[in-house]
């Protein structure tokens, strides 16, 4: 019995020492004038199922919650948020040449048609950002029309 | 109550342990592009050519781009056979070819235009690679755009036919190295839908 308490107390104290390492936190005020939504004008429907369920690993700036404050999860989503915006910024969108642009929306919609996006393990925690089949088409209609008008 | 304390702090460990696991499985993708086929690589040793060949370096452009649609024809032919297994691992091998792609030969312009091309090339390559068929397809249509837009930059040894099926998508192009159609947007479902409406060098 005296051995688990040890071996607990060590745990707490290098869960409790790790808080103390700085991470880089995924945070901007500002939103730059590329940013997707501002530049195609959104409508508020759809803009904030983007925000919710894209932006927190796809933009400069997360939503964080209080257990992603704390390691080690704070670690795995700064890993995650790093992969996520290497892949697409929407933040940065128009930084996107046509070309550009019209294939990744061709890769948006067909993520999330085939529910890759947003990642299971991302939903199964932030319930919130899960897309009911009517919210998926919601937003697949309006990005195969901002695909179209790039045409 | 000490008790209580110790409880407490495993539990706290357990939870944010399982936490920091559930973001784990977005990575795994990103792996697979280790894995080239060596028999499907038979054409060109890139590593080798560049190492050897500094002086030669409009040879190794060539080669570059020639590896290119010699791995998009693969595909294209693995999507007219609707087989979805070969067209994945083409899409792989072409995704880790455009990676690859050398374009310091060409003017600075060219090289803006190429390395844009081949990003968004890369990305559907990619995604051909761990799709089902009808999104293969899809990302197949952009894909085609891109290497005519790249054909057109780097230019080609072998007669190409641009060919077109009108009735895919609002109409889909694709290359050819044979006249005859062949179409890998339906396969056999509507093997000769299509003509050809260009006939490059």
């Amino acid at each position: 019995m005296k051995i688990l308490k040890i071996i607990a107390l060590i745990l707490l104290v290098s869960f409790v020492g790790i808080q103390f390492l700085p991470t880089e936190r995924n945070q901007s005020d500002e939103v730059p004038k590329t940013d997707f939504i501002l530049v195609n004008n959104t409508p508020k429907n759809i803009s904030s199922l983007l925000q919710v369920s894209c932006y927190d690993c796809h933009s400069n700036n997360t939503e964080y919650s209080w257990y992603n404050k704390i390691h080690a999860a704070a670690w795995f989503l700064e890993d995650h948020i790093k992969e996520g915006k290497a892949e697409l910024n929407f933040n940065a969108w128009d930084d996107f040449s046509d070309r550009r642009k019209n294939g990744k929306l061709k890769s948006i919609t067909n993520q999330i048609k085939d529910d890759e996006m947003p990642l299971f393990s991302y939903t199964l925690i932030h319930r919130e950002a899960f897309l009911s089949d009517s919210k998926k088409n919601m937003v697949i209609k309006y990005l195969m029309q901002i695909k179209d008008s790039l045409q | 109550m000490k008790k209580v304390k110790v409880t407490t702090a495993i539990m706290a460990m357990a939870f944010v342990s399982l936490t920091a696991m559930s973001c784990k499985d977005g990575k795994t993708e990103h792996s697979e592009e280790a894995a080239i086929n060596p028999e499907m690589n038979q054409a060109i040793n890139h590593d080798a050519m560049n190492a050897s060949n500094d002086m030669m370096d409009s040879e190794v452009q060539n080669s570059d781009s020639k590896q290119v649609l010699a791995d998009y024809m693969v595909l294209k032919d693995a999507l007219v056979a609707t087989d979805k297994d070969a067209s994945a691992k083409a899409g792989k091998k072409l995704e880790s070819t455009l990676k690859n792609f050398n374009v310091s030969s060409y003017t600075s312009e060219q090289q803006k235009e190429l390395k844009d091309i081949i990003a968004d090339a890369k990305e559907h390559a990619e995604h051909i690679g761990k799709s089902e068929m009808d999104h293969q397809r899809e990302h197949f249509k952009i894909l085609s755009k891109d290497i005519m837009d790249m054909v057109a930059i780097t230019g080609t040894d072998t007669t190409l036919y641009q060919q077109y099926c009108p009735m895919y998508d609002g109409g889909g192009a694709w290359l050819s190295m044979e006249e005859k159609v062949k179409n890998p947007y339906y396969g056999s479902k509507m093997m000769n839908c299509g003509k050809v409406q260009k006939k490059i060098n």
